[in-house]
């Protein structure tokens, strides 16, 4: 498949959660999409821009969430169909925005993508968006396969148009990121034409300003279109029940763990015990629907990820029909029959099941765990994560790490999120001492920086990357700037949002769909903004560690920018800027030498320590080439040639 | 579309590596290769923070009536193949039982923790010898070698498919992997993964279980 666009209706093809996602979109007649990168979000975005080469579609990266929900909105008003697609945290920087926009409704059907990441598999949280839709009064949507992803999206958007308001659909990495047999649909021909008609009132919801005022009369209308969602959510296909008719437990359940639910009744042999009421539609959950099926046993147990918020709207429910349905017996994460926190699989849907049913499960045969885990203790040395060879960001931490140390005022790190993050490990020197979200680092900072009259006199610096720059660093920078905070921020520009692959960024000279853009130069905004600004190459340690010495020094706010592609980004993949030689005969790793600085410290995968020859090597082929370990060799055992 | 009956139904499959050795990729081979033939195909990836040195993981499940969870249960795969030896053990730990078969690399990717000296790497005998105690049946495979005579080490992971489809638990032919690589990869690829395909399919077929080949 070259394109998600590929294939005809009725062709089953084999897609990833995510690519589902997006043709789902296309089926419906999307017109716009926009979004900011986050995992395991990006694909949605990457696939719709692969698709604007053949589909007339506007796809986006915007420089936040907040702005792509707006420019999602903005297609919507001017009654196209449109999509913002972020990861859960980005649902918290667009959340001012989406409160706004779901008070004043919408035009052409709209719907937000929230991909979530239940057991931190690639994020620095276990956040939720769910509660947004109680909180907005919105009504949300969770598939729990491929299939549904591709299905729900479209229906979604017909339910956006109907109801006039935005449509949220959750959905998680083992969702998205995992892959599954999709039967298309066809992709409608379309003619969107764009205008925006405002001549009417105020509460004309056709050519009216979209506003949220008069703020109680759209606050009563938003709650109507979402009594509205609820009545077809009671006919939806998207809830089913399996099981038997008079069952003693009750799975309620949603999205990924409909799959995990579904295995675990069969891991433990109780199909004709238990019964699955699976739910497409989790906000406002449909009465009717519930109460029917919430009838037929004693005991309720919901599966879902990760806090109770399916849990609590059941019980909610519950309460209120309990002179109908009867007194219930709730089990879920609240009382810990499932843990309070993490993603679930089937095991630990299968022991909660066994727990409930007063049965054991046990998956594997002790002796043989036993056997594996001595067989991983001693022989499968543990994979920390580190930076790659020829990242930059080690080099970069390095000479950040010499200079705080040489300074000697116990000056410290204020991070963010980026693979910059992995600086908190020995691969990056344990530099970071703060690490929260986006931009977050220079905000920490800003606030640090005003503390000497408190008697603080420890250096503070901030690190964010290229792109986390321009998505929440600049409005830190400007408040550091403007209350006179003092603080150095090192910008560690590798060209790209690299760690989700490479999607460009305001400061890029490229979009989404590869068309030629203005690219916005850091330094000079920065300079206009008011501060002292530095550019170094962080290959170059020596110049590097001598200017961020320099600027811990120096009172006020200080940037220094230091400029170095990503050694995985698509121009330098494979190709090596140096030759790099290491002569065992000089290198004095043991003894009274350097103690193995280049293995032991600095630690990039392209050096090997050999304990036999007692001198480390250069391993070819994982070598990018950087020649920063030349920099830093004390004996000069290591050597650097310019590849031509 | 009917399908042949699997030698279980869902067949678990895990394949496991590090991060850049092309686990995704020959994840998606196979799940397409299967899916053409109509079986319902489920794919679970652990990716994300994997480019920086990380071990990677894929949970295939391939089943005759439905869709699966995309995690595998713990005990229950019935094919482990690895592009790496020591992910076969780590994977082994959470999903092996008495059952399970192997199919590994013989190549090492050392960690930061072995690079530094701090933690050593352990030989192949010994690694031999976990897999006789935890697995039914190990295939040791030099598939990197193999691939770099073939002019990219890359292509391991296509060798180790053709490996795969050499033991027979699962239906690959050789003219569904033609079939799929003619539609997913750029014209002029196709016969070197054709190669390291039937490269995959040999060594098996020359050599019996427990065997390094």
């Amino acid at each position: 498949m070259k394109t998600i666009c590929d294939g005809r209706s009725g062709d089953t093809r084999l897609m990833q959660g995510n690519e589902a996602f997006a043709r789902g979109a296309l089926e419906a007649g999307l017109s716009v999409v926009a979004g900011y990168p986050g995992t395991p979000s990006s694909e949605i975005v990457e696939n719709l821009a692969k698709a604007s080469t053949v589909r007339d579609i506007y796809v986006e990266w915007s420089v936040n969430e907040k702005v792509a929900m707006e420019v999602a909105a903005a297609a919507s008003f001017a009654g196209l169909r449109s999509a913002a697609v972020m990861k859960q945290v980005g649902v918290n920087v667009a959340s001012d925005f989406m409160l706004h926009l779901a008070e004043s409704g919408t035009r052409g059907g709209m719907i937000l993508i929230s991909c979530e990441d239940p057991g931190a598999l690639s994020s620095g949280n276990e956040g939720e968006s769910r509660p947004f839709a109680k909180l907005f009064e919105l009504p949300l949507l969770e598939p729990c396969d491929m299939q549904e992803a591709k299905d729900m999206t479209k229906w979604a958007f017909e339910l956006s148009e109907e109801i006039r308001n935005l449509v949220m659909i959750r959905s998680v990495t083992r969702l998205s990121h995992a892959s599954g047999n999709v039967t298309l649909g066809s992709l409608p021909e379309i003619e969107p034409e764009a205008r925006y008609k405002h001549w009417g009132t105020p509460i004309d919801p056709e050519e009216g300003p979209i506003t949220t005022f008069p703020v109680h009369y759209k606050h009563a209308q938003m709650q109507q279109k979402l009594k509205q969602a609820v009545t077809r959510f009671e006919e939806s296909p998207f809830n089913t029940y399996e099981g038997p008719e008079n069952p003693e437990v009750i799975i309620v359940t949603s999205s990924a763990c409909t799959l995990y639910s579904r295995e675990a009744i069969r891991l433990l042999g109780v199909a004709d015990r238990v019964g699955l009421l699976k739910l497409g539609t989790t906000w406002p959950l449909p009465p009717r629907l519930m109460e029917t099926h919430l009838a037929k046993a004693d005991v309720i147990f919901t599966v879902e990820e990760v806090l109770p918020f399916l849990e609590d709207s059941v019980k909610i429910l519950a309460a209120e029909i309990s002179d109908r349905i009867g007194v219930k017996k709730f089990h879920g994460r609240s009382d810990g029959t499932l843990p309070t926190i993490n993603e679930l699989n089937p095991d630990l849907v299968a022991e909660g099941l066994a727990k409930i049913l007063g049965m054991t499960y046990q998956a594997v045969d002790p002796t043989y765990t036993a056997l594996a885990d001595e067989a991983t203790a001693t022989d499968a040395p543990e994979r920390d994560l580190a930076f790659c060879a020829g990242c930059p960001h080690r080099a970069s931490f390095w000479s950040i790490h010499n200079a705080l140390e040489m300074d000697g005022r116990q000056g410290f790190v204020c991070g963010d999120i980026g693979c910059y993050t992995l600086a908190f490990l020995p691969t990056g020197f344990s530099t970071l001492k703060t690490g929260h979200a986006m931009g977050s680092g220079t905000g920490i900072a800003s606030g640090f920086g005003k503390l000497d009259r408190f008697g603080m006199d420890q250096p503070v610096l901030s690190v964010c990357g290229d792109s986390t720059f321009f998505h929440a660093v600049m409005p830190a920078l400007v408040n550091a700037i403007h209350n006179r905070a003092d603080m150095t921020l090192v910008v560690l520009d590798n060209s790209g949002t690299a760690m989700t692959g490479f999607q460009p960024h305001p400061g890029r000279p490229s979009d989404a769909a590869g068309n030629e853009v203005p690219a916005l130069d850091i330094a000079k905004i920065v300079r206009a903004m008011g501060a002292h600004v530095e550019e170094s190459d962080p290959f170059d340690v020596d110049a590097t560690r001598h200017k961020v010495l320099e600027l811990l020094q120096k009172g006020g706010v200080n940037v220094l920018i230091l400029k170095q592609s990503c050694a995985l980004c698509p121009e330098k993949k494979g190709k090596k800027l140096f030759q790099v030689d290491l002569d065992a005969s000089v290198c004095f790793g043991e003894n009274c030498g350097c103690n193995k600085l280049c293995t032991r410290v600095f630690k990039c995968p392209g050096l090997q320590w050999d304990p036999e020859a007692k001198a480390a090597r250069i391993d070819e082929v994982i070598c990018s080439g950087c020649g920063v370990c030349a920099s830093i060799c004390p004996s000069g055992a290591i050597t650097k040639k310019e590849v031509a | 579309m009917a399908t042949k009956a699997l030698a279980a139904d869902p067949y678990n499959l895990i394949i496991t590596g590090v991060g850049g050795q092309g686990n995704v990729l020959a994840s998606k081979l196979i799940g397409n290769m299967l899916a053409d033939q109509g079986y319902y195909i489920t794919i679970g990836e652990t990716f994300g923070a994997s480019q920086r040195g990380g071990s990677v993981m894929s949970h295939l499940r391939i089943s005759s009536d439905s869709i699966q969870s995309p995690q595998i249960p713990k005990g229950k795969a019935h094919m482990v193949v690895a592009l790496e030896p020591t992910e076969a053990l780590r994977v082994l730990k959470e999903y092996g039982n008495p059952d399970v078969k192997v199919i590994t690399n013989t190549r090492a990717v050392y960690s930061v923790g072995v690079v530094c000296g701090d933690d050593a790497y352990p030989s192949m005998d010994e690694l031999r010898g976990w897999m006789d105690k935890l697995t039914a049946g190990a295939w040791f495979i030099d598939a990197t070698d193999e691939a770099v005579k073939l002019g990219t080490a890359i292509l391991g992971n296509v060798l180790l498919v053709g490996a795969l489809a050499a033991i027979g638990d699962l239906p690959l032919g050789r003219d569904r992997f033609s079939e799929v690589m003619a539609r997913t990869m750029p014209a002029g690829k196709v016969d070197i993964n054709l190669s390291a395909f039937d490269k995959g399919l040999a060594v098996v077929s020359a050599s019996s279980n427990n065997q390094s080949v």
